[in-house]
């Protein structure tokens, strides 16, 4: 079993109720949820396979692909919205060549929607890892996201 | 643990902050300041102090609730009062250890208002400025004053006194106190929150549970957040009352993974308490126990739903279950278990910490107290607010908010996200409370206050509730699964300019049938952002049907693009923008967009230089026109 899989589990009992949180520190320590791992969680949490898959594919958190080095969280709440984020994401997506969803090929970059990162007074934005990117404009994003941006 | 010694140290070091000899620094950094670059400012003045003669201390706060100034830097210096100031820069920081700290000259630039005496300086004080005067801080009043990650500070403003004086009472007199003060749930339904507790305590079962859904799903709405990162403390005394009142001994609060900061106050602020035993065995030797966890939510709106949430914390997908049994009778592990928001359980601190009639001295009859919003979108000062309840949505939009953005009109407002509705403009006279919000046809809920202009499109944004909605259904029972797919079907070829007028019935029928037909309050509620706007905005929906028309310019199948013949230089900038190569022209010669080739993506408009300005946006489709 991968090492970091034994260290996670040290942390836990391997009751059922404990599911959740495995599967967030599995997440956090590996970036995603491969399908061996799930299989390694669901015989330490003593449940079916089909069970950690159900509780996983649940929830918005969880993903079963790597994450690229910069993770960005577009914020699809109501003041990023109606404060133009459809044309922040577009802009992104044009920059980057990846859609929501995706992890760029050279695993730089991965992009997905938030249900809100709770920072609407400064809307439209977006997490950059763990950093808010606040009241951006299509030429904020340009500058982010250029060759030179610090995001590149 | 002897309270009173406890009281006694933290006073004299909140009083040495405040009234001692060294000059303090208050930095806002919660998220939104850490947004607007906060952290570069602490930075700063760390090594600025450092290299300095001055000893000085430099304290983090929590958010004072005008995110439109921030960062936003509080200076104290002894003799003076505290004086705040907003977007401040770096140099700024210099200017004032400079000019300020070592000379005593006031910097009046950027001054919001100052907290304190100050006859001698005769600057404004902070609670009298127009953003603050129509508001009321109970809950809010710590944040962005206190140090979060200070339990001290805490104490000596009146912290963990609520919690004393509801263990040396009876828990039924606690209920008694809640029911005097008039509390209703402060996550949405308003329901009364002493009445729940009632239901529990009267349940003869040895375990029981409170959990603090902290899970703030609706977008657009961080009060949640501002509170666990600005005044964790506040939270964790909440819940101690309230495990104490319903006999509970055990406590979740189940907060966003969005939240990182907040997680991280949350869990230092509850160790400082079991230290201090105001958590955990035997609290302040009145043999009462009371243990918190924290649960990470993992990104389920749904979760946001009583039993869903409970589904969550057990291990499972976040789906409800049908009530009753309601979980106050059984919930989790089929224990009884009172959910509460975490608005109210703050609100039940301060209702401790003071003397009866004091909350409920606020509000209207049926709604006691004050309510905090994010008042966000088209308003000039965006940020958390807090407001008797009862005070007008124009109070809250023009005194507090500033009125609308860039002098544009106002349209609607909408509160209660995804599960509320928009109220439009000719009616933003009306009281904020339970009833009066219902009567609109839209929700308190938790906090989410958006206000939309004359440039947003109701059309669009129903699209966008109920597209939400539809995303965050968990599919168990199908009026929410199905109905919400056919209204996003709807809207959508609407806003394409294939709605048929047939199409506004449907819509209405569909909406009443999830409503009446949805097994919890996510589909129970979701029509409501669509049938609100169809009531208030039916002329839009009509425009879009029969004109083909967004007025307001924003479906993009419904609006088009070209270039003014008497601005456009020829200056190329918008030909080498267009993704699609819809613009023709060669350079210095005027420019044309291809209309059938055209997506409509507004690249050139953005690109086009402002002293041209060429470019602009009209309601309608060329295309189909021809």
């Amino acid at each position: 079993m991968d090492n970091n899989l034994v260290d996670v589990f040290s942390l836990f009992d391997g009751k059922e109720e404990e599911l959740i949180p495995i599967l967030q520190k599995v997440q956090n320590t590996v970036g995603f949820l491969s399908n061996d791992s799930m299989e390694e969680i669901a015989r330490f949490a003593h449940v079916p396979k089909s069970k950690v898959y159900g509780v996983a594919t649940f929830y918005a958190q969880f993903r079963f692909t790597p994450k690229g080095e910069k993770h960005i969280m577009l914020c699809r709440g109501t003041a990023c919205h109606v404060k133009g984020a459809p044309r922040i994401q577009e802009e992104i997506e044009n920059h980057l060549g990846i859609k929501e969803g995706e992890t760029s090929k050279d695993l730089k970059h991965s992009m997905e929607n938030v249900a809100c990162i709770g920072a609407c007074s400064l809307a439209p934005c977006i997490m950059v890892n763990e950093t808010v990117e606040a009241n951006l404009t299509p030429q904020k994003v340009e500058k982010l996201f250029l060759s030179k941006g610090k995001n590149k | 643990m002897n309270i009173k010694k406890l009281i006694k140290e933290a006073s004299a070091e909140w009083s040495d902050l405040l009234n001692g000899p060294v000059p303090a620094f208050l930095v806002g950094n919660a998220t939104c300041g850490r947004s607007a670059g906060a952290g570069d400012i602490i930075e700063k003045l760390k090594t600025e102090i450092s290299s300095g003669e001055h000893k000085c201390r430099v304290l983090e706060v929590g958010c004072i609730g005008m995110c439109f100034l921030e960062p936003i830097v509080s200076v104290y210096r002894p003799g003076y009062p505290l004086i705040v100031y907003g977007k401040v820069e770096e140099k700024d920081v210099v200017k004032m250890i400079e000019a300020f700290l070592n000379k005593g000259e006031i910097i009046t630039e950027n001054i919001i208002g100052v907290v304190g005496p100050n006859e001698q300086i005769n600057l404004p004080d902070l609670f009298s400025i127009p953003i603050m005067k129509p508001q009321k801080r109970l809950v809010l009043n710590n944040c962005g004053i206190i140090d979060p990650t200070n339990l001290n500070h805490y104490i000596a403003n009146k912290g963990y006194t609520g919690l004393q004086e509801a263990l040396q009472r009876s828990s039924q007199d606690v209920i008694e106190r809640l029911k005097e003060s008039g509390l209703r749930g402060r996550g949405g339904a308003g329901f009364p929150t002493w009445r729940k507790w009632q239901f529990c305590k009267d349940q003869d079962n040895d375990t029981k549970y409170l959990i603090c859904n902290a899970d703030e799903g609706d977008p657009g709405a961080f009060m949640n957040r501002s509170l666990l990162e600005g005044d964790p403390h506040s939270l964790i005394e909440g819940m101690v009352i309230a495990g104490y009142a319903i006999g509970a001994s055990m406590g979740y609060i189940y907060c966003r993974a969005e939240y990182p900061l907040a997680l991280e106050r949350l869990r230092l602020a509850i160790s400082q308490a079991e230290e201090k035993n105001l958590l955990g065995n035997d609290i302040m030797g009145s043999g009462i126990n009371f243990k918190l966890k924290v649960k990470e939510g993992a990104g389920a709106f749904v979760c946001g739903e009583e039993t869903a949430l409970i589904a969550s914390i057990e291990g499972e997908r976040g789906m409800p279950r049908p009530r009753p049994p309601f979980p106050a009778i059984s919930g989790l592990w089929k224990n009884p278990t009172i959910i509460n928001n975490v608005e109210s359980l703050v609100s039940v601190a301060r209702i401790l910490q003071n003397e009866p009639g004091w909350f409920s001295k606020y509000g209207t009859k049926e709604s006691k107290g004050t309510k905090t919003f994010a008042l966000v979108g088209k308003v000039k000062n965006t940020g958390l607010i807090e407001v008797p309840m009862g005070t007008t949505l124009r109070e809250i939009i023009y005194d507090i908010g500033g009125g609308v953005d860039d002098g544009k009109q106002l349209k609607a407002v909408q509160t209660g996200g995804p599960s509320g509705g928009c109220v439009p403009a000719s009616m933003i006279d009306i009281p904020v409370d339970y009833e009066s919000l219902a009567e609109a046809g839209t929700i308190m809920g938790s906090g989410g206050l958006v206000v939309m202009d004359e440039d947003n499109c109701m059309v669009d944004v129903a699209k966008f509730f109920i597209d939400f909605a539809h995303k965050e259904s968990c599919g168990e029972c199908a009026p929410c699964r199905l109905g919400t797919k056919q209204m996003l079907a709807i809207l959508e070829d609407i806003v394409a300019g294939k709605g048929t007028m047939e199409d506004l019935d449907l819509l209405e029928d569909l909406g009443k049938g999830i409503m009446k037909g949805s097994l919890c309050g996510l589909g129970q509620t979701a029509p409501n952002p669509v049938l609100t706007t169809l009531r208030y905005f039916g002329d839009e929906y009509i425009e879009h049907i029969q004109n083909k028309r967004c007025p307001a310019k924003v479906c993009r199948d419904l609006k088009y693009y070209e270039i003014l013949e008497d601005k456009c230089t020829g200056c190329h900038i918008c030909f080498k923008a267009c993704p699609v190569a819809a613009i023709s022209g060669n350079p210095k010669d005027l420019h044309k967009i291809d209309q059938e080739l055209c997506i409509k993506c507004g690249m050139c408009l953005d690109k086009c230089p402002v002293k041209f300005s060429a470019i602009e946006v009209y309601p309608g489709n060329k295309v189909m026109e021809d």
